[in-house]
């Protein structure tokens, strides 16, 4: 099988990798991260195996590329407001907040990173346990207790 | 087993949506990562792909059963890092509404010859340089590209024309004046003449 041309990659996986970033970095930032996760993978994509799970392999480079905001985040020396404040204000909130189950996903948003990339992945991209696990770089194992331990957390914390 | 957070989650993914995603083309292009930029255009003669490299122009197609077949091959053949960015092919698409307006008759963009090799790029470039309103033979642009008795390679190479319309092999006719033969159908080729040469009678 040989590499299909980019623009494929983008118009079958751009809606799932920008939900993915909503999901984890927030909707400020998703935008950016967006941009850098496709520019990376045009850079990495001559290079790319032709039998490479490309589903997999872009969400490694989302995952990545939102770890390095979530840093640069934490460094900064004020805390955005968005991962602090609760999921009825904020920049995020708008719209969501009007139906019936809203914001669930923000509260996702405030999960440890491991587990709010583990279940945006599952949940937003459909991603299998083995997908979870290549894209974070951990067992399948590991991946698997992320969702769990993410689903758990949520269960506790989450009224409808 | 799907637990009703889990449901929750899968139909929640609403709140993630975003009515626009950021467009890409502009950084790729500015970081140099796009080795062929496509868009569609219509024209009189149906839907057209057009494709370009940083070289310049480098395929133009009918594309009467969709574009895919067409972007597919040129990723396989060209590189995989293929995206539409309609702006790269803003002047060769009003080069083109200008030429089937009537009011061009020559073609400035640059061209790319990559998808086209040896005698048959020699046929080509022989036939770039007809000029707009004339017709010449298939032996005549043979000779040109330094085979005199090879007008049937030419028509091979002619009818295998990556840049058709802008590279003019329908101004290549038979030498009896029949038309030959034309890769988007005879039809198209007698609506070009027609285009170039509005009194001429066509056979």
């Amino acid at each position: 099988m040989e590499l299909p041309p980019f623009q494929a990659l983008l118009d079958e996986h751009g809606a799932h990798v920008h939900r993915f970033l909503i999901a984890t970095v927030g909707r400020l930032e998703a935008d950016d991260c967006y941009q850098e996760t496709w520019l990376a993978a045009l850079r990495g994509y001559r290079r790319l195996k032709e039998d490479s799970n490309l589903r997999g392999w872009l969400f490694t480079i989302a995952h990545r590329k939102a770890i390095d905001h979530l840093r640069a985040r934490a460094r900064r020396p004020v805390p955005m407001a968005e991962t602090s404040e609760p999921p009825s204000s904020g920049a995020y909130a708008s719209g969501a907040a009007l139906d019936g189950q809203a914001e669930i996903w923000s509260r996702v948003r405030a999960l440890p990173p491991k587990q709010r990339t583990a279940l945006a992945m599952r949940y937003v991209a459909d991603a299998s346990y083995a997908e979870i696990s290549t894209a974070m770089g951990t067992s399948e194992e590991a991946a698997r207790r992320n969702v769990h331990e993410g689903l758990n957390r949520l269960r506790k914390e989450w009224q409808p | 087993m799907t637990t009703a957070i889990e449901r929750t989650l899968r139909r929640a993914t609403g709140e993630l949506d975003s009515t626009t995603r950021p467009d890409i083309s502009d950084a790729a292009s500015a970081a140099g990562l796009i080795d062929v930029a496509y868009a569609t255009h219509e024209s009189p003669l149906g839907e057209l792909l057009l494709a370009a490299t940083p070289r310049g122009l480098v395929r133009l197609a009918y594309i009467d059963s969709g574009p895919e077949a067409t972007i597919e091959e040129l990723a396989r053949v060209l590189s995989p890092r293929v995206l539409r960015v309609p702006d790269k092919l803003d002047r060769v698409r009003r080069e083109l509404e200008q030429y089937f307006a009537g009011s061009r008759d020559q073609f400035d963009v640059q061209l790319d010859w990559t998808l086209t090799r040896g005698f048959g790029r020699r046929v080509l470039q022989a036939t770039a340089r007809i000029p707009y309103g004339s017709v010449s033979t298939y032996a005549q642009v043979a000779a040109a590209a330094g085979s005199p008795r090879g007008s049937r390679a030419a028509g091979n190479a002619l009818g295998a024309n990556p840049l058709p319309i802008i590279v003019p092999c329908h101004r290549v006719l038979r030498s009896g004046g029949a038309l030959g033969g034309y890769t988007g159908g005879l039809d198209r080729k007698r609506t070009l003449l027609a285009v170039e040469s509005p009194q001429r009678p066509l056979v």
